[in-house]
């Protein structure tokens, strides 16, 4: 088959057109009304094309779509398992999808039961008291719990707790929450497998101390053994704990944050519950709080009177403010509730121990030829320093772009940053033992073409649409519009 | 294997500096460069700025990662390296040729705190 690379404005041909508008039967015509130094003065340059075009043009691009559905997406840190079929089904069905977020509350209570109930599963799975689903993402999760802490602190009174405290290892995101909700960042070092040194944590904590961010397991995908301790140390110099929960994964109904201390974190629905992401749909960061944190989650709220009904509260004053217009993403939230209620609360707590299985699998079946720095069970991911043989000069990135030539989706590739050549593998819970075992012989393949024909690995991918991308180039001249790239040709 | 020059000292966040009189050249080791891999920018200080031992100056970027500049002196920053703005890549040619600012010490004695080539080759080759 040809290959299909048209961008749509090229389709364009002047004065072609897919539609044809009804009469108009008014007689303002609404665009004199708008004055004029707001109107454009040229008219917009949109694609002229007919409707088989755009058909067309749209069905190619979507044979080119690489997503869980097509292939093993071993993306760490992401958790990139399959989101059942089911889900889509019930946040289409149209008593849902005409719901209006200015409704009134007598109308929409199947919605309100709903958020309702999530609220209370996602409290249960974590340990904590109450969930806010108003958050749209994760980083903005993680914003929404550090104005908790912020909130919690300053209601008692307490002006001199500036700072929080976040492990080198933590994502990227963990730092930048924690400076745009208003701390000073402070680093701890993580010792050489990954975790937290408790002794270089312990001179950090004093009365200027906010709070502490951990990602458990952490960002190798060991579970922290001495959190127990570093939970009572944080709470002794009166800060909290935050949890980040893009790790969630692996503890899903085996081990609660709550249990272990954490008073504030986020769950990433889109990662833990099943919704699609990473360019594929919206994301959903519900925040969590212990007891005495629950009269500063955000305002909307929803509540549940004595009666059954549920109401939306908006005017608590102890509340850190808004963060959402309404009620956060609800079609998101509609498939994490599906997911979570079709698997039941018994099922629910396989999918730790069977990610943590596919993970240590691939893991041992792999280390022989690609570097291990952390030895030891890993929880739902882990991290390879690149290839053993650092002779061939075959880096992680070429293996990364040689595994697209095999049809599997790249892992993340590094990050962290604790390694040189970081390879980060989650393969999550879903993928069978058949898709595991092509995984591991393709990376041995490629292990064994870096030692016998390492140009060619060096020169992946080769059977992409998209060959070898010209990396600094694009980082430092980006062509990001189609009227930037005729500049650059002419 | 990395390069690493005696004529300069190095801090163990990768930075060299080179001293003449009381001006201290400072830029990046080519063990650094090499990973962070293809450096497309560089965040440099102002003239005129002051630059603390220890604390960041600045930031270079490459397609792998962005990474924090360490000063390994305090002083003021007298002279930035402007050919870094529009050619970045020049630090993956020759890392050491290629300085990226100059500042005049207010302590000299902080330079007993930073590392010879001896020893920061020792750290490299770990």
């Amino acid at each position: 088959m040809k290959t299909y690379d048209k961008i749509i404005f090229e389709l364009s041909r002047p004065g072609r057109k897919g539609y044809s508008l009804p009469t108009d039967n008014y007689d303002t015509d609404g665009i004199n009304e708008i004055p004029a130094d707001l109107l454009r003065e040229k008219s917009a340059e949109l694609p002229e094309v007919s409707e088989l075009d755009v058909v067309r043009h749209f069905t190619n691009l979507s044979s080119k779509n690489f997503g869980v559905d097509t292939g093993f997406y071993p993306l760490g840190s992401c958790t990139m398992k399959y989101n059942p079929k089911i889900n889509e089904e019930l946040c289409a069905l149209p008593e849902f999808t005409s719901l209006h977020p200015l409704q009134d509350e007598e109308s929409v209570q199947g919605a309100l039961e709903l958020y309702y109930n999530l609220q209370k599963m996602l409290s249960e799975i974590a340990g904590l008291e109450e969930f806010t689903l108003n958050p749209y993402a994760g980083a903005h999760g993680e914003l929404t719990g550090l104005m908790v802490m912020k909130k919690y602190h300053e209601s008692r009174g307490d002006h001199k707790r500036t700072k929080v405290i976040v492990p080198d290892s933590a994502h990227g995101t963990n730092p930048a929450s924690a400076m745009v909700a208003g701390f000073d960042v402070v680093e701890v070092k993580s010792k050489p497998n990954g975790s937290i040194d408790v002794e270089d944590l312990k001179p950090l904590l004093d009365d200027t101390v906010a709070g502490i961010m951990m990602t458990n397991p952490n960002t190798l995908g060991m579970f922290e053994t001495e959190i127990a301790e570093i939970a009572s140390l944080v709470h002794e110099a009166g800060g909290l704990l935050y949890y980040d929960g893009a790790n969630l994964n692996p503890l899903l109904g085996k081990v609660r944050p709550g249990d272990m201390g954490f008073d504030i974190m986020h769950i990433n629905l889109h990662k833990t519950f099943s919704t699609p992401h990473g360019g594929g749909g919206p994301g959903s960061g519900p925040v969590g709080v212990a007891k005495h944190l629950v009269k500063h989650l955000p305002n909307p709220r929803v509540v549940k009177d004595e009666n059954g009904k549920f109401h939306v509260e908006s005017d608590n004053q102890e509340a850190l403010g808004n963060i959402s217009g309404f009620l956060g993403n609800f079609g998101v939230m509609m498939r994490a509730y599906a997911y979570i209620l079709s698997l039941g609360k018994e099922n629910i707590k396989n999918v730790g121990p069977l990610a943590t299985l596919n993970a240590n699998y691939i893991k041992e079946n792999l280390k022989d030829d690609y570097l291990l720095p952390i030895e030891g069970v890993c929880k739902h991911e882990f991290v390879f320093d690149g290839l053993k043989d650092k002779s061939t000069e075959v880096t992680t990135l070429n293996v990364a772009k040689r595994l697209l030539d095999y049809g599997f989706h790249a892992p993340t590739i590094y990050f962290p940053l604790l390694f040189h050549e970081s390879m980060m593998i989650e393969p999550t819970e879903t993928e069978s033992k058949e898709t595991l075992d092509q995984f591991i012989e393709v990376m041995h393949k490629i292990a064994k073409e870096a030692r016998e024909t390492p140009q060619l690995v060096k020169e992946a991918p080769n059977n992409t649409i998209v060959r070898k991308l010209d990396e600094t180039t694009a980082a430092k001249n980006p062509i990001l519009t189609y009227r930037a790239l005729k500049a650059s040709e002419a | 294997m990395s390069k690493v020059l005696d004529d300069r000292k190095y801090a163990d966040s990768h930075e060299w500096v080179k001293v003449d009189g009381d001006v201290a050249t400072i830029g990046i080791s080519d063990y650094a460069q090499h990973a962070l891999g293809n450096i497309v920018y560089v965040d440099m200080p102002e003239e005129g700025d002051e630059v603390t031992q220890g604390e960041d100056f600045g930031a270079v970027e490459s397609v792998k990662a962005a990474s924090d500049l360490i000063s390994p002196v305090s002083g003021e920053v007298i002279e930035v390296n402007e050919e870094l703005v529009d050619q970045p890549e020049l630090i993956n040619n020759d890392a050491y040729a290629n300085w990226i600012i100059k500042v005049k010490i207010s302590d000299p004695k902080e330079l007993d705190k930073l590392m010879d080539a001896e020893a920061y080759k020792k750290i490299t080759e770990e």
